[in-house]
C-alpha cells in the first residue's frame, strides 16, 4: 500500500479555519458544565474540556488530522461545487449564504472526502463539519459521500464517516437534499452486499436526515460523550408532546442505554478504537 | 360521494366562491320537482360553478396547494383501499413493539393482480385520527412496513406505497424506539428489494416520514400534493423565525408536482378531478387504479436484475451541483 502524500491545499485551508466554540480568546467557557478553562490546554486535549470531558467542536479538517496517520490523507472530489436549484431565498439568498459560508470556514461545503491511512490501515473517510450551514446534507455533500461509499466498495476500502450535522437534510436545496438521504443509504446497501465495513462516528450534533440515514446504518456505530444525536430536533418534540423532555434525552448516553449504538468513544481514543474494530473484522 | 363530501367539508378560504354556489345548488334542488326557471337558474349554477372551479383551481399557490393536500376530505389510503382495489386483507403489526395505526400494511388486489400495500393513514373521524396520530407514523409502523415489503418479496408481490405524512412522529418513545434507524434502514431495504415497487404521494410528503417508504421504481404524485425535505411551517420557523411565514416558505420551497417533476425527483403526476381529489373520491380512485395498473404491467416486464439496477441509478443521479474544473481548484 502506498503511502498517500499530503494535500498541500486542504493544509492551507485548516489555517483559514475560524474555529467555533474555541474563541481566539486565551480563556473560555466550556459549554458542558460552564468552567472557565485555558483554550491551550482544552486544544492539547482535541478540544476537549478537561475538567468535565467536554468534547468541543472540530473542523472536519481537524477531525482527519486527529484520526488519520500524519500527511496521509488524499481529499477526493473536492471539485464538486454546491448551486442554488431553488433559486432560495428567506432573508438571504443561498447563492450568497453559500459564499459567505464559504469564505467563513474555506471549505466549499459541509463535507471533506477522501482516503488515508489509520495505524497503517487504508480507509476510506468523511467527515461533514458542523460548521458549515449546520452541517447539512445538500447535493455536494450527498454526491460525495455517494462517491466516498462507491469508490470504497470498488476498491475494497474500511469505510469510515463522523457526522457532525445539525442541520440534517438542507432545506435551500429542498427535495434533492431530502434525496441524498436515499442516495447515500443505496450507495451502502451495495457497499454492505459487498461485504464492506462501515463504521459511523456521529458526533455533536448529528439530527435529522442525516441520523435517519448514513449516520445510522454503520456495522458498528461510535458516538463521541455527550453528543445531541436523535431524529426530531427537541425544540420540535417539546411543541408537539407539550411535557418537559427527560434529563440527558438524546445524548449519547440516552441512545447507548437503548440501543442504538456500539460505543461511546472518547476523542482521544478515537484512532485506536476504529483501529482496532478494523482488525477485529478482519481487514 | 361528491355531494356528502361536500356537504361536511369546512371550505378553504380560498374555496369561498366555490362553496357559495354549491350551497346555492343545493338549496334549490332541496326544492324538490322544479319548475322551468328553478331548472334554467341551477343550469347557470351549475356552469358558474364549473368556470369558478377551474379559474380558482388554474392558479392555486403553492401553499394553498398545502391547504388542499391536508383537506380533511381528502382521500386517504383506506379509501383508495376501498375503491380502487377489489380486495384488502390487513396485516397488522412489526412483531416486535406494536401496531402503529399510522401506517396501514397488507395484501391487496388490484384487478385480480396480487400486490402489497402499505401506506400512511391519517384517520378521518376525530376518534381515528387521534389513533392514526394524523398520520405521523412511529417506529414500529416503519418496522411494520419493512417487514410487509421484505414478505412482498419473497412471495413475488409487487409494492405500492401511498405517501401521506406529515412526518415521522416526533415524540420520546419515537426516539427511544430509534426514529432515525428505521428510516434509514427502510431506505435501505427498499433499495435492494427485487420486486416491483411503486410509490405515490396522495397528499403531503413529509419528509424523512414519507421517504422512509418513499425508494421505488416509479415516483408519482397527485397534482394538488406537496413532497418536502420540510413543513412549510417547519421552515418558516428556522429561517424567518416565525409559523406564520409558512406561505412564504412554501413558495420557495419549490414542493409542488410541478416543480418536483423538473427536478427529475418525481416521474408522473396524477391530475386531480375539477376542484381537487376530496370533491370526487370515485374519480380520483378510478385514476389512481388506472395508473397503477398500467405502470404495474411496465415494471412486471423488467427482470428483478435491471429493476434493482435502475432503481438505484435513478436515486443516484439525483441532485444538482457543479464540477469546477479540476486544474483549477
Amino acid at each position: 500500500m502506498a503511502i498517500v502524500e499530503r494535500n498541500d491545499q486542504a493544509e492551507t485551508k485548516s489555517k483559514v479555519f475560524k474555529r467555533r466554540e474555541i474563541p481566539a480568546g486565551l480563556w473560555i467557557k466550556c459549554g458542558g458544565c460552564q468552567a472557565t478553562i485555558y483554550s491551550k490546554e482544552a486544544q492539547k486535549l482535541l478540544n476537549v474540556c478537561p475538567k468535565c470531558q467536554y468534547h468541543f467542536y472540530v473542523s472536519a479538517q481537524e477531525r482527519l488530522e486527529q484520526v488519520l496517520d500524519a500527511g496521509t490523507f488524499e481529499e477526493w472530489d473536492n471539485h464538486l461545487r454546491p448551486t442554488d436549484p431553488l433559486k432560495f431565498a428567506d432573508k438571504k439568498s443561498y447563492a450568497e449564504r453559500l459564499v459567505a459560508e464559504q469564505e467563513r470556514t474555506g471549505m466549499t461545503d459541509a463535507a471533506m472526502t477522501g482516503c488515508g491511512m489509520i495505524r497503517a490501515r487504508r480507509v476510506a473517510i468523511g467527515v461533514t463539519d458542523s460548521a458549515f450551514i449546520m452541517g447539512s446534507m445538500g447535493s455536494v455533500v450527498g454526491e460525495r459521500l455517494a462517491r466516498l461509499v462507491e469508490r470504497a466498495t470498488e476498491q475494497k476500502l474500511p469505510l469510515i464517516i463522523v457526522s457532525g450535522s445539525g442541520g440534517g437534510a438542507r432545506m435551500h436545496e429542498g427535495i434533492l437534499s431530502l434525496m441524498q438521504m436515499a442516495k447515500v443509504s443505496a450507495a451502502l446497501s451495495r457497499y454492505r452486499e459487498a461485504g464492506g465495513l462501515f463504521i459511523s462516528v456521529l458526533t455533536n450534533p448529528t439530527m435529522g436526515g442525516v441520523a435517519a440515514s448514513f449516520a445510522s446504518l454503520g456495522d458498528l456505530v461510535f458516538a463521541e460523550p455527550k453528543a445531541l444525536i436523535g431524529f426530531a430536533g427537541p425544540r420540535t418534540i417539546k411543541a408537539t408532546i407539550k411535557i418537559e423532555l427527560p434529563p440527558g434525552f438524546q445524548t449519547s448516553e440516552f441512545l447507548l442505554e437503548h440501543g442504538y449504538i456500539d460505543r461511546i468513544v472518547e476523542r482521544s481514543k478515537l484512532k485506536s478504537e476504529i483501529a482496532r474494530a478494523i482488525d477485529y473484522c478482519g481487514w | 360521494m361528491s355531494s356528502e363530501v361536500v356537504t361536511a367539508a369546512p371550505g378553504l378560504e380560498f374555496e369561498e366562491p366555490i362553496l357559495t354556489i354549491e350551497g346555492r345548488i343545493r338549496e334549490l334542488e332541496r326544492l324538490g320537482p322544479a319548475n322551468e326557471t328553478v331548472e334554467e337558474e341551477l343550469r347557470q349554477l351549475r356552469r358558474q360553478w364549473t368556470d369558478e372551479t377551474r379559474r380558482i383551481y388554474g392558479q392555486l399557490n403553492p401553499w394553498q396547494i398545502v391547504q388542499v393536500s391536508r383537506h380533511k376530505d381528502r382521500p386517504y389510503t383506506r379509501d383508495y383501499l376501498n375503491l380502487a382495489f377489489d380486495e384488502f386483507v390487513e396485516l397488522h403489526g412489526d412483531k416486535f413493539y406494536g401496531d402503529d395505526r399510522a401506517m396501514l400494511t397488507g395484501f391487496a388486489k388490484l384487478d385480480q393482480q396480487k400486490v402489497m400495500v402499505v401506506g400512511h393513514q391519517k384517520g378521518r373521524t376525530y376518534k381515528e385520527r387521534s389513533a392514526c396520530h394524523f398520520g405521523c407514523a412511529h417506529p414500529e409502523g416503519y418496522r411494520k412496513a419493512m417487514g410487509k415489503m421484505k414478505m412482498a418479496e419473497k412471495y413475488g408481490l409487487p409494492i405500492i406505497c401511498f405517501i401521506d405524512t406529515p412526518g415521522a412522529y416526533p415524540g420520546v418513545g419515537a426516539e427511544q424506539r430509534g426514529q432515525a434507524q428505521v428510516i434509514a434502514e427502510s431506505m435501505y431495504l427498499m433499495s435492494q428489494l427485487r420486486t416491483p415497487i411503486i410509490c405515490v404521494v396522495i397528499g403531503e410528503g413529509g419528509s424523512g416520514g414519507a421517504l422512509g417508504i418513499g425508494v421505488g421504481d416509479r415516483i408519482a404524485m397527485l397534482q394538488y400534493s406537496y413532497y418536502s425535505v420540510i413543513s412549510p411551517e417547519g421552515c418558516a420557523g428556522i429561517l424567518w423565525k416565525s409559523h406564520q411565514f409558512a406561505p412564504k416558505a412554501a413558495e420557495a420551497l419549490r414542493f409542488t408536482s410541478a416543480h418536483l417533476q423538473g427536478f427529475g425527483v418525481v416521474d408522473d403526476v396524477l391530475e386531480e378531478p375539477l376542484g381537487g381529489a376530496h370533491r370526487d373520491h370515485h374519480q380520483m380512485a378510478s385514476r389512481m387504479k388506472h395508473y397503477l395498473t398500467r405502470t404495474l404491467a411496465q415494471l412486471r416486464e423488467i427482470p428483478a436484475d435491471d429493476l434493482v439496477q435502475q432503481r438505484y441509478e435513478k436515486f443516484r443521479q439525483m441532485g444538482r451541483f457543479l464540477e469546477a474544473d479540476t486544474a483549477a481548484t
